[in-house]
C-alpha cells in the first residue's frame, strides 16, 4: 500500500511503485481531469501539482509521490472564483478541451512564479503544453486576463 | 432501386463521375434498404409516459427537455451550437435543456454533403448545378448517410434544426391553445413556457402529454435572423465551463462497475495480420488478467490501463509484411511513376486549348510534394465495449454512428442493429475518428471477454503507428505567361485516395475517381483562359484518409504555390494580381478584405516578407496573408490575417476560435510534420517526432468573417488549405527561396 494525499484527502493505493501518478489518479482513484496524451512529457495534458509544484503526472512514479500532497484541477481552492479558471471561461479558450486542464494547471504555476508575464515568458513556460486544436491565441489572452484579475484581488 | 437509376441517368448528363456521393454510396444505399427510412423519428421508440417528440431533435418529458446534437462533437462546438439553433426557435435558455448526441439513424442523414458531392464547383450557382445538388440531396436522404465531416456542422443543420425548433414551439402553442381556449395567435413563448395573454405561464413539460395528442405543426417557419436572441451574437459555448472545470467526461474518462482495461499491439504494417507472438514475459507482469489474440495483433486485459500498456509492450510479435512498399523512398517512386494514363483518376476540368497555350509565351514548370501526415488528436483512440448474448454496446467518440455499427458487428458476426452506439465527447479528431481501428479491435476484445465492460486505450505510440495518414501527393504543374498575363495552367497531381479509402473501410467501396483529389485542383477561380486539372490515383501505397480539409490540404498548397510562381514570373503583385484575376465577385471581396486587413502594400524588405493564398474548400472561400521575418535563427511567423466568407456567422466567438485553430493546424503541420515508413511502419511515434505548432511559434492571427455567400457554409476546415501556401509564399518574399515540399523545416530553419 502506498499512501498519499490527493486534493486534501488521504488515499491508499495498492499498485507497483513504478506506476505513474497519472494512472493512479485516473484508473485507481477515478480523478480524470489529468489527461493521458503522450506518456513521455511531450504534451502537458497530465499536469498536476505535487507539493505545490506543477509536474507532469505521467513522469512521477507513485513510489516517489508517497507521503506527498497532490492537487489536481478538481481540488483547486475556491475553484469557482479562481482567477485563472474564470479567465479561461470568459475567453472561451477550449475547443475540444482535452488539453485545457493541463494548460490551466501550468498557467496557475506560471502566475505563481511571474505575476505579470510577458508574451515571451508565457511562451517559455507554456510551450510544453500542446494544444492540437490551436487555442494558443486564447490561452495567451486568458493568462494576461488572469494576471490582471489576480492583481486586482490584491 | 428507382432513385438510383434516375440518379445514374442524371450522372451521365453531368459527367461520368458526376454525383460522386450518389454513386459512391450506391452499395450502401442498397444494403440499408431494409432499415428505417429517413422519415422515421428514432426518438419515438424510447419515449416515456406523458412525453412528446416532434422530430428527431426534440424530446420533451414532464421533467426535462432534451435536444439532440446531430453531429459528433470533436471540439468544433457541435454540442453547443446545434442545441442552441433549436433552443433559439423554442425560446429556451441555456440551462433549461439537456443535450444528447444522436444515435445511429438514417433520420440524421447529412444534407450538408449535397454540395460537396455534386460535380460542380461551389461558386457555380447555375440551375444545372442546383439541380445536381438537389439530386444528390435526395440520394443522401435515401442512403441515410450519417456522418460528421466536410465542415458540414452548420450547413447541414442551419435550416433543419431551426425548423425543428419552430415546429416544437408552434406545436406546444397549439397544445396550450387547446387547453386554455385562447387562440394561438394570442400566445407567445418565453424561456421554456407558453405565455397566455393574462400572463399565465405554462411550462413546456406540462404541455408534453397534450402536445403528443395533436399533430405537429409541420409548416412552422424559423424566425428571421434579425429576431435572434443568441445566434449570430457572441455567446458562451455550452461546454466551456465544464471543460474548464475538468468536469466534462470524454470517452476516455468513462468508468463502469466491473470494468477492466485493455491495451493493444497491432501490426504496424497497416491492414496486415498477426503471424505469431510470445507473451511469456507479459503474462507474469503486475495487474495482467488475460492475454488475447486478435486478428491483427494482441491485447492485454489488466486492472489498470498502464499495466495493460506495459504488458502489451512486452509481448514479442511476428507480423505479416506490409502490402505497400516497406520503405518511404519507394512510396515516392510509386507516386513519381503514377502520372500515366492507366492511373488516371479524372480530368476534372479543361478549358481552352491547353497544349498550344503552353507553347505560347514563357513556360513555367514546378514539382511539389506533400507527405503523409498524422491526425493525432490529444485524446488517444479509446472506447468502452460490452458484449453480451444480446449484442454489443459501445461507448466511443465517432463521426459515423451507422458505420460504427457496421464495423463492430461485422468484426464479431452480429447484425448492425445489434450494436448499440453511445457517442462521446471527443478530445479532437481532425479526421481520425472517421476511421475504425479502435472500434473493430474493441469489438474483437469485448467479444472474447463477454459480460465484462472493457475500456480500450491506445498508447500514444500505438495510435501513431495505426494512424491512417493524410494522402501523400506529388504535383507537376505547368503554366505559361504571355504579355504579363497567365495564359495557361496545367495542374496535375498524383496522390493516394483519402475518401475512396475511407469509403472502402466503411463498407461502401467506390470505383469512381476520388472527388477529394479535385478539391483545390479544379475549383480555381482565376481568369486563366487555358486551364486543365487532372488527378492520378497512385496504387499500392499506404492506406490514406481524410485529414482536416482533406484533398485541399495538399492541392491547395500545390495550386496556390504555383499560381504565386506564375504571378511572380509575370512580374505582378501576388495579392493585386489575384484580385484582378478573381472571377467570382464575392470571392474577390474576400481577397480585397484580407488586403485591407493586412494593409497590403507590396514588398516589405529588410528580411521581412508577406505571402498570400486563396482557396475555396467545402464551399467556403478563405484568403490568408502570412507575414514572416528571416532572422539569424530562422524564419519567424509574425502575423496572419484571415478573411473567410461563410454566408452567415452563426456562432461568432467559436467562429474565430475555429479559424485561428485552422490556421495554426495548417501552419504547424506544414512547418514540421511528416510520417515516413521504414520496414513497413511509420517512424514517428510521439509528438516529439511530429510536433506541429506550439505556443512559442504561434503568430497573432486576425480574423474577419464575411457574409456575402448566398449559402451558409462551414468553417472547420477551410482556413487550413491557404495556410501552407501563404507561408511558403511569404518565405519566398522574405528570402527568395521557393519551398515546394512540406514539411518546410527540411529546407529552412524556423525560430
Amino acid at each position: 500500500m502506498i499512501e498519499l494525499t490527493v486534493n486534501g484527502i488521504k488515499r491508499q493505493v495498492d499498485v507497483v511503485a513504478e506506476m505513474p501518478l497519472l494512472w493512479v489518479l485516473r484508473d485507481e482513484l477515478g480523478i480524470t481531469s489529468a489527461k493521458y496524451g503522450c506518456g513521455v512529457a511531450q504534451c502537458g495534458a497530465c499536469t498536476v501539482q505535487i507539493d505545490g509544484m506543477a509536474v507532469r503526472s505521467c513522469q512521477a512514479h507513485i513510489g516517489e509521490v508517497a507521503g506527498k500532497s497532490v492537487v489536481t484541477l478538481e481540488g483547486l481552492e475556491k475553484k469557482e472564483q479562481h482567477p485563472v479558471l474564470q479567465a479561461w471561461i470568459e475567453h472561451q479558450v477550449p475547443q475540444c478541451g482535452y488539453c485545457q486542464t493541463g494548460q490551466i494547471m501550468q498557467a496557475i504555476s506560471l502566475l505563481d512564479l511571474i505575476s505579470q508575464p510577458t508574451d515571451e515568458e508565457i511562451n517559455q513556460v507554456m510551450s510544453g503544453n500542446l494544444c492540437r486544436c490551436g487555442t494558443y491565441p486564447r490561452i495567451r489572452a486568458a493568462i494576461h486576463a488572469a494576471a490582471a484579475k489576480k492583481m486586482a484581488e490584491k | 432501386m428507382g432513385h438510383m437509376q434516375t440518379l445514374s441517368r442524371r450522372a451521365f448528363v453531368f459527367g461520368s463521375a458526376a454525383v460522386a456521393g450518389g454513386i459512391a454510396f450506391g452499395a450502401y444505399g442498397s444494403a440499408e434498404a431494409a432499415v428505417p427510412s429517413a422519415d422515421g423519428n428514432p426518438l419515438a421508440a424510447g419515449l416515456g409516459a406523458n412525453s412528446v417528440t416532434f422530430n428527431p431533435w426534440v424530446e420533451i418529458s414532464p421533467d426535462k427537455i432534451t435536444l439532440i446534437a446531430q453531429h459528433a462533437d470533436i471540439g468544433q462546438g457541435v454540442g453547443s451550437v446545434q442545441p442552441i439553433m433549436i433552443a433559439e426557435e423554442m425560446d429556451l435558455d441555456p440551462g433549461q435543456f439537456e443535450i444528447r448526441f444522436a444515435g445511429p439513424s438514417p433520420a440524421y442523414f447529412n444534407t450538408g454533403f449535397a454540395d460537396e458531392f455534386a460535380p460542380f464547383v461551389a461558386a457555380d450557382q447555375s440551375p444545372a448545378a442546383e439541380e445536381a445538388r438537389a439530386a444528390t440531396l435526395e440520394w443522401l436522404r435515401k442512403s441515410g448517410l450519417q456522418m460528421t465531416g466536410g465542415s458540414s456542422t452548420i450547413p447541414d443543420t442551419y435550416q433543419k434544426l431551426r425548423v425543428a425548433g419552430a415546429v416544437a414551439r408552434e406545436t406546444l402553442k397549439a397544445a396550450a391553445a387547446k387547453r386554455s381556449g385562447v387562440a394561438v395567435a394570442d400566445l407567445r413563448t418565453q424561456s421554456g413556457h407558453v405565455v397566455l395573454p393574462d400572463g399565465t405561464r405554462i411550462a413546456y413539460g406540462a404541455l408534453a402529454a397534450d402536445a403528443a395528442k395533436i399533430p405537429p405543426v409541420l409548416d412552422a417557419q424559423p424566425r428571421d435572423p434579425s429576431k435572434w436572441r443568441m445566434l449570430g451574437k457572441p455567446m458562451m459555448r455550452l461546454d466551456v465551463r465544464e471543460k474548464v472545470m475538468g468536469e466534462l467526461k470524454f470517452g476516455i474518462d468513462i468508468k463502469m462497475d466491473g470494468m477492466l482495461y485493455a491495451s493493444v499491439k497491432l501490426n504496424p504494417n497497416k491492414g496486415q495480420p498477426l503471424k505469431s507472438y510470445d507473451a511469456g514475459k507479459a503474462r507474469a507482469m503486475p495487474g495482467v488478467k488475460k492475454i488475447l489474440e486478435i486478428k491483427n495483433g494482441v491485447a492485454v486485459i489488466a486492472t489498470n490501463s498502464w499495466y495493460a500498456m506495459k504488458a502489451v509492450d512486452a509481448i514479442a510479435c511476428e507480423w505479416a509484411p506490409s502490402a505497400y512498399p516497406s520503405e518511404q523512398a519507394d512510396h515516392w517512386k510509386v507516386l513519381e511513376s503514377s502520372f500515366k494514363p492507366e492511373f488516371l483518376g479524372k480530368e476534372w476540368r479543361k478549358t481552352g486549348d491547353i497544349e498550344s497555350a503552353l507553347k505560347t509565351g514563357k513556360l513555367v514548370e514546378a514539382e511539389y510534394r506533400a507527405p503523409y501526415v498524422a491526425h493525432q488528436p490529444l485524446e488517444p483512440l479509446n472506447g468502452v465495449g460490452l458484449v453480451t448474448d444480446k449484442g454489443m454496446e459501445i461507448w466511443v467518440g465517432h463521426q459515423s454512428p451507422r458505420f460504427v455499427q457496421w464495423v463492430a458487428s461485422t468484426a464479431i458476426g452480429l447484425k448492425p442493429e445489434q450494436v448499440t452506439f453511445h457517442n462521446q465527447w471527443s478530445g479532437g479528431s481532425f479526421g481520425h475518428r472517421l476511421e475504425y481501428e479502435n472500434v473493430r479491435v474493441l469489438a474483437e476484445i469485448a467479444n472474447q471477454m463477454k459480460g465484462t465492460p472493457i475500456k480500450l486505450v491506445f498508447s500514444r505510440e500505438e495510435d501513431f503507428l495505426q494512424d491512417i495518414p493524410r494522402q501523400i501527393a506529388i504535383a507537376r504543374h505547368r503554366g505559361s505567361i504571355d504579355k504579363g498575363k497567365i495564359v495557361a495552367a496545367d495542374l496535375q497531381l498524383a496522390s493516394t485516395t483519402p475518401l475512396k479509402g475511407l469509403l472502402e473501410r466503411s463498407g461502401t467501396p467506390s470505383k469512381d475517381p476520388d472527388g477529394q483529389l479535385a478539391a483545390g485542383l479544379w475549383n480555381v477561380y482565376y481568369d486563366i483562359p487555358n486551364f486543365r486539372g487532372t488527378s492520378y490515383e497512385a496504387q499500392g501505397l499506404s492506406p490514406s484518409t481524410t485529414w482536416r480539409s482533406v484533398g485541399a490540404s495538399t492541392s491547395g498548397f500545390f495550386t496556390e504555390s504555383f499560381i504565386d510562381e506564375l504571378i511572380h514570373a509575370a512580374g505582378l503583385d501576388p495579392l493585386k494580381a489575384r484580385i484582378a484575376m478573381c472571377t467570382v465577385p464575392h470571392y474577390r471581396k474576400v481577397l480585397e478584405t484580407v488586403a485591407e486587413m493586412s494593409d497590403w502594400n507590396g514588398p516589405l524588405g529588410n528580411g521581412r516578407g508577406r505571402g498570400v493564398a486563396f482557396v475555396e474548400s467545402f464551399g467556403t472561400p478563405a484568403a490568408e496573408v502570412v507575414e514572416v521575418t528571416a532572422t539569424d535563427r530562422g524564419i519567424r511567423v509574425d502575423k496572419v490575417w484571415v478573411a473567410v466568407d461563410v454566408g452567415k456567422v452563426v456562432d461568432p466567438v467559436n467562429f474565430e476560435n475555429q479559424v485561428q485553430g485552422g490556421v495554426i493546424w495548417g501552419l504547424g503541420h506544414a512547418i514540421n510534420c511528416e510520417l515516413t515508413y521504414a520496414k513497413g511502419a511509420v517512424q514517428q511515434t510521439n509528438y516529439n517526432h511530429h510536433e506541429a505548432m506550439r505556443i512559442y511559434q504561434c503568430p497573432v492571427i486576425e480574423v474577419r468573417g464575411l457574409e456575402n455567400d448566398p449559402k451558409v457554409r462551414g468553417v472547420g476546415e477551410p482556413p487550413v488549405p491557404p495556410a501552407a501556401p501563404a507561408l511558403a509564399n511569404a518565405i519566398f518574399a522574405a528570402t527568395g527561396k521557393r519551398i515546394r515540399e512540406m514539411p518546410f523545416n527540411k529546407f529552412i530553419d524556423f525560430v
